[in-house]
């Protein structure tokens, strides 16, 4: 308060500006990440997935807009990235049949236009109440989408979907989408663009007060917010970004069927945003990125994996809530304090204690999942690198052991990490 | 001159009990007015009614010579007027100078806009600014401000409400549960405010009535028995027999 | 077509009350507790498949009463352990909570019981025809599934309303603050509700399985339906889910049953036939297509008119 009035615009212009290079930096690392990482990774496998990963990433930010930054869960959001691919798929069809003039880049564009209008259609009821009343209307959304699929066979194409093909479409400065790589530079160059793009929505009026409606709806009306007008507003620009990423999807597969609307995508994206961390805008891009990889390599492995990743969901969410981004941030104040050291002792040992434990639950869920399903003849399976003798009491009781000592060794070590994490975030002065 | 306030045969029940009992009110402008009553008088209830978080069960409510009986409570404070709350109602996950600045939005005309960016908003960063000072907030800036000490939140609550400029304030018991140099601050930061303004608070702390405000307005069992200087208010029969059980002089 | 009425009546009737069974532990347990459990029908499936387990070994009686007690063990073990946890972080985080639960238990299912349908049938004992009416027969099982639900209906109305334990239920769902207060043990209170209700759910899934079909996919079936149904009939509300159970059970049976062309019911109404080609799949979709969307068509329309359901008092 000693400062005088005239010094403090300039004190205040003077440090936004650090940050504002700071922020700037990021996008541009960002960017070009995008662009080197195919020459990075050149295993032949990885442009598919990365190209995966991408349509995911603008799916979950998209999904967060509404779940992280509006305080809404959805449990149909896929309703507006499947509705925004087939859209996008027809029109690419029309470009490609009729000759209208769409090339490959605009088709997502089409597909957020798709989202758009579905969601500002869908939105006028679904955005009435927030919570849990929220939560089940998009549910019966959802439901309702699935079982309309049947009926409007000439859109969503009935069982087999709605196939495309980009490599007939009209050219945008003659580039070709016709290998991986190719969409792939496409899809980064969208989701470079939808990721700025939904950041800064979060950075204007409207986005902060979807905050503020989300912390406190009543507060919000008195200071002059309907809080039902700021829910549509961030609804109905998250069913654009949905529809985006729907686009890319069609792109990229080129076939889109009433499955990717389906619940089973709309589970899979609240899995991403919360995984990551629903709290922080990076948060779905990490969650989008891991849940991919862990799905792909996953279905390599094993059958049970859609069981595995539930475990993991369920994990997070009794035990880590504010997910992966969270967790990195809570350790934040211990990086600038340089207490790391202190936490990397307790933190080698519940990881230990809890692989071991980890281990022993998916030695018995695969012999579980041996037992009922492989034929009779069969007397050994491939587990750890090591054929076990499923049919025998041995293996059944090395991994049970393994799963209750590693789950007492966790209950133990739990506290210790707790208070080691305490202390060496300052909340506790160490003994 | 148009009253800042007006409540004309306010009813309100809810269900079978009636909390309002036909309030008569008239709040001057620019005056600076507490409005009293032993607990359960329909205080609280009378603020409900005026910023549109209820609805009367019959009568009028008339602000800045609107009616807005039956608005909902953002097209009352887009008419100027604003209230804070008696137990703490700000945005606990935002920062402090992000909650302020939400108290600022609408009122410079920002609305549903996604076109403009929040950090080149210099006039809602600015007023934004000079409310937290006002607060003595400003160290407290980047802080969540679910993490403020209990007063701190309190001088939050009222900052957001005066922050979008409103021209007729309505507090409810800002000093509730604090110490006496606290409320001390709060009583300094009301007159601030105020100034200019109408106000009118709900309080129980005499002091802090009796120190700040040009008349008062007695609600007992949902109906007002005096309304009035202080001077004369707390020589009234009525309001003595409401607080102390017996008329003075009869014992 | 007095066949097709009254068939469908009673079917719808069955159904109805099926569906109470499944949406009045949903309401006990989101009225006490404020959450909603995504992961009911799985619980209902559970039921079916431990039942039809018990049956292959023992019989379909012990599997009737030991199941529910089972899965009501293991919903109580769910609270305990896991919701419980869940519960400081507010109601979405509980609700997200049920969600990944529900698909834990489908995986676990089929991990165990693999993903054929099982063949868990209609005991000896109760497969004959109850009566003939219009020349087709109404299964005695049937019957036994209506007796099963009436019983358990008045059963739990009976608890709630006449005995102390009860009392203290009733309390809870709308003060457990004051309860608490008073010395009761709320938690424990909570724990025990939702293993009823979970248990409800299991005795459902017990009788429903031989009619409806023991496959993993079976909590989906039902599971959105259930949700309709306590949306629609007033969240928290037992008589509105009981309304909304029969009304939604009798509505979709009928609507499977009449085999009738959209296109024909509007020609009926004496609207001209369109010959509009996008119109064309609307126009030729049978009432019994519009079966599935009719719960979710009326979910919305009724939280549009009507935000708390149709007897509710509470939105959450």
């Amino acid at each position: 308060m000693s400062t005088p009035a005239a010094a403090r615009p300039l004190a205040a212009a003077a440090a936004p500006r650090a940050g504002v290079v700071r922020r700037y930096g990021l996008w541009l690392v960002g960017a070009a990440v995008l662009v080197a990482l195919p020459h990075v990774i050149r295993a032949g496998v990885a442009v598919p997935i990365m190209n995966q990963m991408g349509i995911a990433i603008v799916f979950a930010l998209a999904f967060n807009m509404l779940f992280g930054q509006g305080g809404m869960l959805s449990f149909g959001h896929a309703v507006y990235f499947g509705l925004g691919g087939f859209l996008a798929a027809h029109a690419l069809n029309l470009a490609v049949r009729n000759g209208l003039y769409l090339p490959v880049p605009l088709v997502p564009l089409v597909g957020g236009l798709g989202g758009l209008l579905f969601a500002a259609l869908f939105g006028t009821f679904s955005t009435m109440r927030a919570g849990t009343v929220f939560a089940m209307i998009s549910l019966g959304v959802a439901e309702l989408m699935a079982s309309s699929a049947l009926i409007f066979d000439r859109f969503f194409g009935g069982e087999e979907g709605i196939s495309t093909n980009r490599a007939k479409a009209p050219l945008l400065l003659g580039l070709q989408f016709t290998h991986d790589r190719q969409v792939y530079y496409l899809i980064a160059f969208w989701v470079f663009v939808a990721a700025l793009a939904m950041y800064a929505f979060s950075r204007t009026p409207v986005g902060r007060m979807a905050n503020a409606v989300r912390d406190n709806p009543e507060r919000a009306e008195f200071v002059g917010y309907s809080q039902r007008w700021v829910r549509y507003v961030c609804f109905c620009a998250s069913g654009f970004f949905a529809g985006i990423a729907g686009g890319l999807f069609a792109v990229n597969y080129e076939i889109l069927n009433a499955e990717n609307m389906g619940l089973g995508a709309s589970g899979a994206v609240l899995f991403m945003a919360f995984i990551g961390g629903a709290g922080h805008f990076v948060g779905p891009i990490v969650g989008a990125i891991v849940y991919t990889f862990l799905q792909s390599m996953l279905s390599d492995y094993t059958s049970v994996w859609l069981l595995y990743l539930g475990l993991l969901f369920l994990t997070t969410v009794l035990f880590v809530p504010m997910g992966l981004v969270g967790v990195f941030m809570l350790h934040v104040p211990v990086w600038r304090s340089h207490r790391v050291g202190r936490l990397l002792g307790p933190y080698l040992l519940a990881a230990l204690v809890g692989l071991v434990a980890v281990v022993g639950a998916i030695g018995l869920l695969e012999m579980i999942h041996f037992v009922v399903y492989a034929d009779t003849t069969q007397m050994t399976k491939r587990l750890f690198w090591v054929t076990v003798p499923v049919r025998t009491v041995w293996p059944w009781l090395a991994f049970g052991a393994l799963t209750v000592a590693g789950g007492l060794g966790l209950r133990w070590v739990a506290p210790r990490v707790v208070t080691a994490f305490a202390e060496a975030s300052g909340l506790v002065s160490a003994r | 001159m148009t009253p800042a306030i007006e409540l004309v045969d306010v009813y309100k029940a809810f269900g079978n009990t009636s909390i309002i009992r036909g309030v008569n009110l008239t709040i001057e402008p620019g005056t600076c007015q507490a409005l009293i009553g032993p607990n359960g008088a329909g205080k609280s209830t009378l603020f409900n009614l005026i910023t549109g978080k209820h609805a009367v069960s019959s009568g009028h409510v008339r602000v800045k010579g609107h009616d807005v009986t039956g608005l909902t409570p953002y097209e009352i404070n887009r008419r100027g007027l604003s209230r804070s709350f008696q137990v703490t109602n700000i945005f606990p996950r935002m920062s402090v100078f992000e909650n302020v600045r939400c108290g600022v939005l609408w009122a410079l005309g920002y609305r549903y806009s996604f076109w403009h960016r929040i950090g080149t908003a210099r006039d809602a960063t600015e007023r934004a600014e000079r409310v937290l000072e006002q607060l003595n907030l400003t160290g407290r800036r980047d802080v969540p401000a679910g993490v403020l000490s209990y007063a701190e939140q309190r001088a939050l609550e009222i900052g957001i409400t005066i922050a979008g400029g409103a021209d007729v304030i309505l507090l409810d018991e800002p000093t509730s549960g604090m110490s006496r140099s606290e409320t001390e601050h709060v009583v300094q930061l009301i007159r601030q405010v105020s100034e200019g303004k109408t106000l009118l608070m709900v309080e129980h702390d005499m002091s802090v009535v009796f120190d700040v405000a040009d008349r008062i307005a007695v609600l007992v069992y949902g109906e007002i028995i005096a309304h009035d200087t202080p001077d004369r208010v707390r020589a009234d029969a009525r309001v003595q027999e409401a607080y102390l059980g017996v008329p003075q002089g009869a014992v | 077509m007095g066949q097709i009425i009254f068939f469908s009546l009673l079917n719808g009737l069955v159904f109805g009350m099926l569906l109470f069974m499944l949406s009045s532990g949903l309401t006990l347990i989101f009225g006490m507790m404020g959450v909603l459990n995504f992961a009911h029908a799985s619980f209902y499936m559970l039921g079916a498949y431990i039942a039809y387990t018990i049956g292959l070994k023992v019989g379909f009686w012990p599997g009737l009463v030991v199941a529910p007690l089972v899965v009501g063990v293991l919903g109580a073990a769910v609270e305990r352990y896991g919701l419980r946890r869940v519960h400081r972080f507010g109601h979405i985080a509980e609700l997200i909570f049920t969600f990944g639960l529900a698909i834990v238990i489908g995986e676990v299912v089929q991990l165990i019981w693999g993903r054929p349908a099982k063949s868990y049938d209609v005991p000896a004992a109760l497969d004959f025809a109850l009566f003939r009416v219009f020349g087709s027969s109404f299964p005695a099982y049937k019957g036994f599934m209506l007796l099963v639900s009436v019983v358990m209906f008045v059963f739990i109305f009976a608890i709630l309303t006449r005995t102390r334990a009860g009392l203290i239920i009733q309390a809870s769902l709308t003060h457990p603050g004051m309860v608490a207060m008073l010395g009761h043990n709320v938690p424990r209170v909570f724990m025990i509700v939702f293993g009823i209700g979970c248990g409800l759910a299991g005795l459902a899934g017990v009788i429903a399985g031989p009619v409806l079909g023991t496959f993993p996919g079976m909590a989906e079936v039902l599971g959105s339906v259930v949700f309709v149904v306590i949306v629609i009939g007033g969240l928290g509300s037992l008589g509105g889910a009981f309304v909304a159970s029969l009304l939604i059970g009798i509505l979709q049976t009928f609507a499977v049953a009449l085999n009738v062309s959209v296109g024909n019911v509007l020609m009926a109404l004496g609207v001209p036939a369109s010959a509009s080609a996008s119109l064309h799949d609307m126009w030729k979709v049978t009432v019994a297509q519009v079966a599935p969307i009719m719960p979710y068509l009326l979910l919305i329309l009724v939280l549009i008119v009507r935000p708390t359901g149709l007897f509710g008092t509470r939105e959450t």
